[in-house]
């Protein structure tokens, strides 16, 4: 009998120990304004290639050759506080979403699109993504499609979509889909091929209730949308969501290892893969075990926990962390990722031997 | 002496009212007779140097000359209004850009047939390949960009964002780069100065990485590199627009001028290719040899070439640290030659062992030769057009020159490009600085506009080009009475360009549709009547959309002498920003979101976005 329990925790060790070794780990370095970057408060980042750009409160900063370099409306900007960005791999030219229009960096040059000079429904530009000929922006007045080929303005709102809300907050084009998280509304798609939109809704209402989980998306407070490998992923302030085209699947703080319900972006590796930008930290999802990354809620020093399928959670020691708890998107860098947080920007530098040793006194299984 | 001094006074006025009075424009273009003149505009050598290909303009066709024979060998037709060539790598092909018909015809070499026809983006100029030929580069006039089209599959793969009025390229000679010009000004704020920009494409990764600014300059022509890759070179015009034009005495109003780039020089450096009491305008076509020992620039207005010592042209560079642009006196230090060719030189090329310049003389149908030791015409290659030069050609030779203006320094084609317009806003009238500031308008299908100006002052284009042009422009006695008729015979002979955002069928689309029943519409949304002056089809009425009237749309600015504003024909508006009279509306947005808070300039403030779009997409199919 001895021997038994002996065998049964020492698997249970192990399989914990497996999970936080797979689970990846990272150096942290944070930048902040005394680094170069424009403004503590990072909305959004993206990394293109070498270069990285962060969009902040008071400016667009751009990382390159361990340099950076700013952007704000006397640089040519439309306005300082940046909310999106988005690359067009094919040309290099960067979309840029503000509080105060749409602007185009391309070789240094910036052309801006406000609601005035041009098509655009508002100039409040929560979200900016690039498919093929098309830039698609969430804005506070519904979509805009600019066509970069003829210029053409195509706006969608509660005229002509089922967008019952027109506070469109993200965008995710990819393949034949685009994607839009509504703020208050759930989630719209377009079908590139047919035109037509669809809309997919909380099948509980507006309620912070969750009363049929796994039967449709989690909430209607969506601030992110994700489609990779045809899989449809979506953050709200009440926990996320992942679709498959037939099965829903929602992600709670109580039955996941979600940080917390309130999600300011989600963005997926695969299929099975995904972070999340929370309130409480910053997680990752390998399609099993889960991983948080933040500096401790209570002791501030860096935190690293794993919680495995079973739901047991180990913490790994670190020695860095985030630059803060409140985590707005993340971009890849490589096995690299960065990360716009409230009070900084910070690099998750990948160490490659995750010789992770796991102390089975730290494990605990999750209430 | 004081009837003397009066007779001096009072005959040139009389003679250019007579003039006024004697010229009767053509009503309609379909009451002229016109020729089809060949035009060549760019040219191409095969590898061998046997044979040069000769883009024909007018004629819509490929002249094939035998170098040796001076002969045309071969006619090959191909689209319409077609504007650059290049050969491939191989020398198996050519490609010839079709401006009016948005594609590139591939034209097989050996057979001369076109086998194939490739779409691009609106207007393509200017085409060159990469080094492998496996990649098609193609300047969009009208969409201000750079089709990359995979030479394998025929499908244009990407657009790059080049300046607008994208126009000319070349490719470095070790294949990394490619440069791009383009004709009209980078967009920026009102009455400042012009910038333009070489665009700068990596090849290797297909995408923009450098944008090299041109401060001052709007019109940037052909762009050439030197064998060695060490020394580009870009033809341009700088232009003076933010003074009275009427101060043309007292400098210049354009300054005709190169821009010099690449290792050999620091950065950008523009110089002058202008001496101080004459002009050579519009220099479009360059050319270095391929010793690098000159370059050789086409200046278009002035039915010449100039030739350029490169060793003293760096040696005046070196010795000058600070901007030299406007030193009209630089020019003696570096320029050879000036070598009188044809009627609107534009394309130019040396051959291969650098002994022969050939020059496309646009408006004379031939090639000059240059032997470019001596710096002179060996001979002129005639390609076969009309040999009469009728009243449409003599007028569009006339447009084109600068001999008419003071010291040579401008002629019509400056700020209306190819018969286009120039981007730019232009003090024109010795009013004051800043005064009855004024934006360039189309020249298409003019007739049936009339009264002519902003203001509607010139009843009609004679005066529009007569005594307006004498007093305001070129200071000087310009044309005479057979000349005017002439010229103002081939401004009503412009057609207007295909317009891009009609559908095939001329039908509408969904947007446009919309938009049309906003345009004309009688009733605001709420089911009140809108005052007859204040719906949109009621000034811009008629089949030019014009109702030839003079109206206060509350557009005028505080420097305008009068806000009546003659009311603009609309066709192929897309095609003229900036808009409104002065150019303050960098767009179609901004006559409405901007210049019209009180809806005297029609009733927009009811319109949703989306209906204000509409209304634009629209406008766009006039």
């Amino acid at each position: 009998m001895k021997l038994r329990m002996w065998f049964l925790t020492l698997c249970l060790t192990a399989s914990m120990a497996a999970a936080a070794q797979d689970m990846p780990l990272f150096r942290w370095e944070n930048f902040t304004t005394e680094d170069g970057l424009p403004d503590n408060h990072v909305f959004c980042v993206l990394v293109d290639g070498n270069r990285v750009w962060a969009g902040t409160e008071n400016g667009l900063g751009l990382y390159e050759n361990g340099a950076w370099k700013i952007f704000r409306p006397k640089d040519g900007l439309v306005h300082q506080a940046v909310l999106s960005l988005a690359v067009d791999e094919r040309t290099g030219d960067l979309w840029v979403g503000t509080m105060g229009g749409l602007s185009r960096i391309s070789a240094g040059r910036i052309d801006n699109f406000t609601q005035l000079n041009s098509g655009l429904s508002n100039d409040i530009v929560y979200g900016v993504g690039v498919l093929g000929d098309f830039v698609w922006t969430a804005t506070a007045a519904g979509a805009s499609r600019l066509n970069t080929r003829t210029g053409q303005w195509a706006l969608f709102n509660e005229r002509n979509t089922p967008m019952y809300e027109i506070w469109t907050y993200a965008v995710s084009p990819a393949e034949d889909k685009v994607y839009y998280a509504v703020w208050g509304g759930g989630v719209l798609e377009y079908d590139t091929r047919t035109e037509r939109w669809k809309d997919y809704n909380d099948p509980d209402g507006e309620t912070e209730m969750v009363l049929m989980k796994d039967q449709g998306l989690i909430h209607e407070i969506t601030t992110s949308v994700s489609y990779v490998d045809k899989i449809l992923w979506v953050a709200t302030y009440f926990g996320a969501s992942r679709y498959d085209g037939r099965y829903w699947h929602n992600f709670l703080q109580k039955d996941s290892g979600l940080p917390s319900n309130f999600l300011n972006q989600i963005k997926a590796v695969d299929a099975n893969r995904a972070w999340f930008s929370t309130d409480k930290g910053l997680a990752y999802y390998d399609g099993t075990n889960w991983a948080v990354y933040r500096p401790a809620l209570d002791t501030h020093k860096p935190e690293m926990l794993v919680r495995d399928a079973e739901g047991r959670v180990t913490s790994v020691p670190v020695k860095t962390a985030p630059a803060h708890n409140y985590i707005l998107g993340v971009s890849f860098q490589g096995d690299d990722i960065w990360v716009a947080t409230a009070k900084g920007l910070s690099h998750g530098v990948r160490t490659q031997s995750a010789a992770v040793t796991a102390k089975a006194g730290d494990a605990m299984q999750k209430k | 002496m004081r009837r003397l001094k009066l007779a001096v006074q009072v005959v040139p006025i009389v003679a250019m009212i007579l003039a006024a009075v004697m010229v009767k424009p053509p009503s309609s273009r379909a009451e002229m007779q016109r020729e089809r003149y060949l035009s060549p505009l760019e040219m191409t050598l095969s590898l061998d140097g046997s044979r040069l290909y000769v883009v024909c303009e007018g004629t819509d066709e490929l002249r094939v000359v035998d170098t040796k024979s001076a002969t045309v060998v071969a006619h090959v037709p191909v689209g319409h209004q077609p504007r650059g060539i290049v050969i491939s790598p191989d020398g198996h092909e050519l490609f010839v850009t079709n401006s009016w018909d948005d594609t590139v015809s591939v034209i097989e070499t050996v057979s001369l047939k076109v086998v194939q026809a490739l779409p691009t983006g609106s207007e393509p100029t200017g085409v060159v390949t990469d080094r492998n030929g496996h990649t098609l580069y193609v300047a969009n006039r009208l969409d201000g960009d750079i089709s990359v089209i995979d030479l394998a599959t025929g499908h244009e793969t990407k657009r790059l964002l080049a300046g607008p009025g994208a126009s000319y390229l070349a490719l470095s000679p070790d294949g990394k780069w490619i440069y791009c010009t383009h004709i009209y000004p980078n967009a920026g704020a009102v009455r400042t100065q012009p910038n333009s920009e070489i665009t700068v494409i990596d090849t290797s990764r297909q995408v923009v990485v450098e944008r090299k600014q041109l401060h001052n300059v709007a019109g940037v022509f052909h762009v050439a590199l030197s064998a060695d890759g060490k020394l580009g070179v870009a033809a341009q015009l700088r232009p003076k627009n933010l003074i009275p034009l009427a101060h043309v005495e007292h400098g210049w109003v354009f300054g005709d001028s190169l821009t010099l780039f690449g290792q050999d020089v620091s950065g950008t450096i523009q110089i002058p290719l202008d001496e101080l009491d004459r002009y050579y305008a519009l220099p479009w076509g360059v050319v270095i040899s391929p010793d690098k020992s000159k370059i050789f620039v086409t200046t278009a207005g002035s039915q010449s070439v100039s030739v350029v010592d490169v060793a003293k042209l760096m040696k005046s560079v070196r010795s000058h640290p600070q901007s030299f642009a406007n030193d009209l006196s630089a020019s003696a230090d570096y320029v050879l030659a000036r070598i009188p060719v044809g009627h609107n030189p534009r394309g130019v090329l040396v051959s291969q062992d650098g002994k022969r310049l050939y020059v496309a003389n646009r408006l004379d149908d031939d090639i000059t030769v240059i032997d470019t030791t001596r710096n002179e015409v060996i001979s002129k290659i005639d390609l076969g057009g009309p040999k009469t030069v009728n009243a449409l050609r003599r007028g569009e030779q006339i447009f084109y020159t600068a001999d008419y203006a003071f010291q040579g320094q401008f002629g019509c084609s400056n700020c209306h490009l190819d018969a286009t317009i120039d981007g730019l806003e232009w003090d024109l009238e010795p009013d004051g600085f800043g005064k009855d500031i004024v934006d360039n308008r189309l020249l298409e299908d003019l007739a049936g506009t009339e009264p002519f100006k902003w203001n509607g002052g010139n009843p009609d284009m004679p005066t529009e080009c007569g005594p307006r042009v004498e007093k305001y422009f070129f200071r000087s006695q310009s044309f005479n009475p057979g000349q005017l008729t002439d010229v103002v015979s081939f401004i009503f002979s412009l057609p207007y360009r295909p317009n891009r955002h009609r559908l095939p069928n001329d039908e509408l689309s969904a947007a446009q549709e919309r938009g049309k029943a906003i345009f004309e519409r009688t009733k605001f949304k709420n089911g009140k009547t809108i005052p007859e002056g204040n719906r949109c089809s009621t000034c811009h009425s008629g089949p030019k959309y014009t109702n030839r009237q003079q109206m206060d749309v509350g557009t005028g600015k505080a420097t305008d002498r009068s806000p009546l504003i003659d009311v603009p024909q609309l066709p192929n508006v897309a095609y003229s920003a900036p808009y409104l009279h002065d150019g303050s509306a960098r767009s179609l947005e901004e006559i409405w979101t901007v210049f019209n808070p009180k809806d005297t300039h029609g009733i927009s403030n009811d319109l949703t976005k989306d209906e204000l779009n509409d209304l634009i997409e629209y406008l766009k199919t006039l």
